[in-house]
């Protein structure tokens, strides 16, 4: 199997303004920050929620507490994988108790990496309420699962991969590119 | 990231990268105990049996623990409770144990080489809780977790093992993981309690106890056994505390950081003074904690992913 | 009159010093001639591109009859002799019940007759029991058909009666043979002392545990002048000692066994504790090892005899330490010395017949050793280039504990003629089994 580039969705600038609207709207749907909290899903998921935390500080003043979560030992796929994945660590260093949550991921496709995510964060406490924000949508979800924040719907076929770019992690420019996955024969 | 091999017999057979990716793991995990809700679902559906044909208190517990906080289940057969005393062979135990579906059997067995030699036998997977005097290889990870977590890093560390290394499992394990992880790893003990003749080890072996001490970065003390003195390998354990006893007064040689290890249980004013044993410096209770850790990263790597 | 005609075989019989493609014809249990192009009415054995030598002996076999039947028995073990290329092999009595007095030899004679392929010699019980405190009727062993006394399977720690033994032999020209092992120093002792027993864990059992009691072995066979037969050495300060004294011109022989001249203590930590590798005495360091092998070089072993201890799979697949000692050795003897000391070492075929013919024969004392006119036709034929690997499954002894398994040999046993029956042709039993 390898991949194709096919075509670029969004771009640093694209990135940014949709990060910026979502901020706004996390801000109107609570009514500002109070209680607030934001968890990134690792690994893109982290650097967004950091990006998000930023956007609420400039906005607001007030620096809202940000948490990494690692969904590797709630994944319901481990004993078919034979890729072992590598789990690392949780660090969420606030009580989860009574505090709005929202939880930052880059792309939501199945759902099944939310609904890790929802069991993860259940087991370390009782949260007022979970909300979830996404930089993008590409459909085909396998669970009743929807978000509450979306950076861009993009209509995807299966047999596409959607690749999403960040400073922090890949170290190029940000960037959202579509990528045709190639099956090879023998 | 699975590892060389689906068994863990001792320390001497897996690849350095597999240490750091259980040390890697275990960091993890360590972050699991620290939650109130001790629990995660990564292992619904796998069960394992802990086969002890040797007392053991915080060993077994350990690993039963760590099956709980990972939703494994566990059963446990040990020599006073089961067939094993009407003179059942090793293999018809464990086949039998395998016949109820059990994906992995640790086993502490009095033999030297019994976990090998049961790993050829089995389909599951086996995890070596300590076999005679040859491996315990869960011991020597947790004991280089610690040292980790404290000191930074292995490479370079001057470790000093001081006591029965002769008759002592966690001391080859804790030899060969460490000369792997790039740590020096020296010796002290009576010569009687000696090995002989390492081999290719490089390890350096001193029958006087300052010496070795002199800049250690960790001493791990390991238990005298009792039993050693009625065959008369030392005189008395008065005289073994006076010359070979871990105390404050000596330990002024190793370094002013140094970390005191103690692998349990420890017989207080024998091999390790009650001053030095409750000390900041002696991580004892803590690597009892980190013991439940690195047994959680070896149960996910073993049984975490699928079926070749 | 039966006549068996072996025709082109190269004859080596260094007794005789006899080394010439020659026809050997056999009458009856006996050799009548040996020489160029005989013709007979007879049976006729094509040994073109063969070694045509004296019957080898085996003279360190555990038979495990009566007793241990499922480890091993008159018919298997004498097969397996006869297939490992043995014409006559001594047996030891550490059997159930110990062999140790007049009516067990006679017994175990019998069953020979019966049941065995091979010739089988008896070793008869040093003390009452083996256990070490009183000796047995050794005289009136020796008159019944017994070769040798030994305490196999219970080295003998007390040295008085090591002394009374030899002393007591000395006038019947008995070998006493010790099995030479100081049992303070191997207590709960699996393997060889060293740095692979260290890493392993396993209790070790030095080397001085063997050299001590070969020292006191020697010097009360020296106090005595009785006949000491020192089996399986397996260290350099063993060889070192009775090179000593043979070289004083004191009257000692000594055998070697095939896996000591071929594997290290190492072998238990590459197999990871193999309970095959487990034998006493254990598989020696290298320098151990070299030592025996120039030891044979120097002709200071006298004869090589395979410690046969065949053993069931129950005793073997268990636990290191409980699983029992031994090595099931009659088959694969030949063909590994044959590839080790011939082909890829320094010794003549001649040098290896001594070693399995003409040497055991004499310490046995016994008929055997040489093809001569008039001799009892036990012929032993080699095929010196055969090839092969060793497969535990074809073993005709009930034993398959083998280090060896997948070892190639090269040098062969192909034929075993016992008194002029042919009990293996081709490398294969023929079903004959009269031993008379």
């Amino acid at each position: 199997m390898r991949l194709q580039q096919k075509a670029t969705i969004m771009d640093g600038d694209g990135m940014r303004r949709a990060l910026t609207r979502i901020a706004h709207e996390i801000l109107e749907k609570n009514r500002g920050v109070g209680n607030l909290a934001l968890v990134g899903i690792r690994r893109r998921g982290v650097p967004l929620a950091h990006r998000l935390a930023k956007r609420l500080a400039e906005i607001e003043q007030v620096q809202v507490p940000v948490g990494i979560l690692d969904i590797t030992l709630y994944r319901d796929d481990l004993t078919t994988r034979t890729d072992q994945p590598i789990v690392q660590k949780t660090e969420v260093p606030f009580d989860l108790r009574g505090k709005r949550i929202v939880l930052v991921d880059d792309v939501l496709y199945t759902g099944r990496t939310i609904r890790a995510a929802l069991d993860a964060l259940i087991d370390l406490g009782r949260p007022e309420m979970i909300q979830l924000a996404v930089l993008i949508d590409r459909g085909h979800r396998e669970l009743p699962i929807r978000a509450d924040y979306v950076g861009k719907n993009v209509p995807t076929a299966k047999r596409e991969n959607v690749s999403v770019r960040l400073e922090e992690v890949d170290e190029t420019d940000d960037a959202v590119v579509i990528e045709e996955i190639i099956q090879e024969n023998g | 990231m699975k590892l060389a091999s689906r068994h863990v017999l001792d320390l001497e057979t897996m690849p350095a990268e597999d240490m750091k990716n259980i040390l890697d793991t275990a960091e993890s995990m360590k972050e699991i105990l620290g939650r109130s809700i001790k629990k995660v679902p990564t292992l619904r559906g796998k069960s394992l049996c802990t086969l002890f044909y040797e007392p053991s208190t915080r060993t077994r517990a350990s690993f039963e623990l760590a099956a709980k906080y990972m939703s494994a289940d566990s059963i446990s057969i040990a020599t006073a409770t089961s067939s094993i005393k009407k003179g059942e062979t090793l293999l018809d135990t464990a086949r039998t144990i395998e016949a109820m579906g059990v994906d992995m059997i640790i086993m502490r067995h009095p033999v030297s080489g019994s976990s090998h030699f049961l790993s050829r036998h089995v389909k599951g997977a086996v995890i070596n809780a300590g076999d005679g005097m040859h491996a315990h290889p869960t011991q020597g990870l947790l004991d280089m977790f610690t040292m980790r977590q404290h000191l930074g890093r292995l490479e370079g560390l001057k470790v000093t093992i001081v006591g029965d290394a002769l008759h002592s499992r966690v001391a080859r394990s804790n030899m060969w993981g460490l000369i792997k992880m790039g740590a020096q790893v020296c010796m002290a003990a009576p010569s009687t309690l000696l090995p002989l003749d390492l081999g290719d080890l490089d390890v350096k072996v001193y029958d006087r106890l300052e010496p070795a001490l002199e800049g250690a970065d960790v001493v791990n003390v390991l238990r005298l056994q009792l039993e050693r003195q009625k065959r008369g390998l030392f005189p008395s354990a008065r005289e073994y505390s006076q010359f070979y006893g871990v105390n404050q007064e000596r330990l002024k040689l190793a370094s002013p950081d140094v970390l005191v290890m103690h692998p349990g249980p420890m017989n207080r004013g024998v091999e390790i003074s009650t001053e030095v044993a409750d000390a900041p410096m002696s991580t004892i209770d803590e690597q009892v904690t980190n013991g439940v850790a690195v047994r959680m990263a070896l149960l996910y790597l073993l049984l975490g992913g699928a079926d070749e | 009159m039966r006549r068996l005609l072996i025709k082109g075989g190269r004859v080596l019989d260094p007794a005789e010093n006899v080394d010439a493609v020659l026809d050997v014809l056999v009458e009856d249990d006996r050799v009548s001639a040996v020489g160029v192009d005989l013709s007979a009415e007879a049976e006729v054995l094509d040994a073109s591109g063969l070694l045509v030598c004296p019957g080898f002996i085996d003279m360190h076999v555990h038979l495990r009859d009566p007793g241990e039947e499922y480890k091993e028995d008159m018919a298997s073990g004498t097969r397996a002799a006869a297939r490992g290329g043995f014409t006559a092999i001594a047996c030891m009595p550490n059997t159930q019940p110990v062999i140790d007095n007049r009516a067990l030899v006679e017994a175990l004679l019998r069953k020979t007759q019966n049941m065995g392929c091979v010739r089988v010699y008896p070793i008869c019980a040093l003390s009452k029991g083996q256990k070490g405190e009183e000796l047995a009727e050794l005289a009136d062993m020796r008159q019944a058909g017994a070769v040798a006394a030994s305490d196999d399977g219970h080295p003998v720690q007390n040295g008085q009666l090591m002394r009374l033994a030899l002393d007591y032999l000395r006038p019947f020209d008995m070998p006493v043979i010790n099995h030479a092992e100081d049992k303070s120093l191997t207590e709960g002792a699996v393997m060889h002392e060293g740095s692979v027993s260290t890493l392993l864990g396993l209790r070790g059992m030095p080397a001085e545990a063997e050299e001590l009691m070969v020292a006191r072995d020697l010097m009360l066979a020296r106090l005595t002048g009785g006949r000491l037969h020192i089996p399986h050495v397996s260290t350099k300060g063993a060889v070192e000692l009775i090179a000593a004294y043979k070289s004083q011109g004191f009257k000692v022989t000594c055998e070697v066994a095939p896996h000591h001249l071929l594997l290290t203590d190492k072998i238990v930590r590459e197999t990871w504790y193999d309970t095959n590798t487990k034998v006493n005495p254990p598989l020696r360091s290298l320098e151990h090892v070299e030592a025996l092998h120039q030891a044979i070089k120097e002709g200071v072993i006298d004869a090589i005899a395979s410690d046969h201890a065949p053993h069931h799979q129950d005793d073997k697949l268990v636990e290191y330490d409980y699983a029992a000692f031994g090595i099931s050795g009659l088959e694969t003897s030949v063909g590994l010395m044959a590839r080790r000391l011939v082909h890829e070492g320094s010794l003549s075929w001649a040098d290896l017949i001594r070693l399995y013919s003409l040497h055991p024969a004499r310490i046995l004392n016994v008929e055997g050793g040489s093809l001569a006119q008039g001799v009892r036709a036990d012929i032993t034929i080699i095929a010196p280039e055969l090839e092969g690997t060793v497969t535990a499954q074809a073993f005709a002894s009930k034993g398959r504990n083998t280090p060896f398994e997948g070892w190639k040999f090269k040098g062969a046993p192909w034929g075993t003629v016992v008194g002029g029956d042919v009990v293996m042709w081709e490398g294969r039993l023929t079903g004959g089994n009269k031993v008379t």
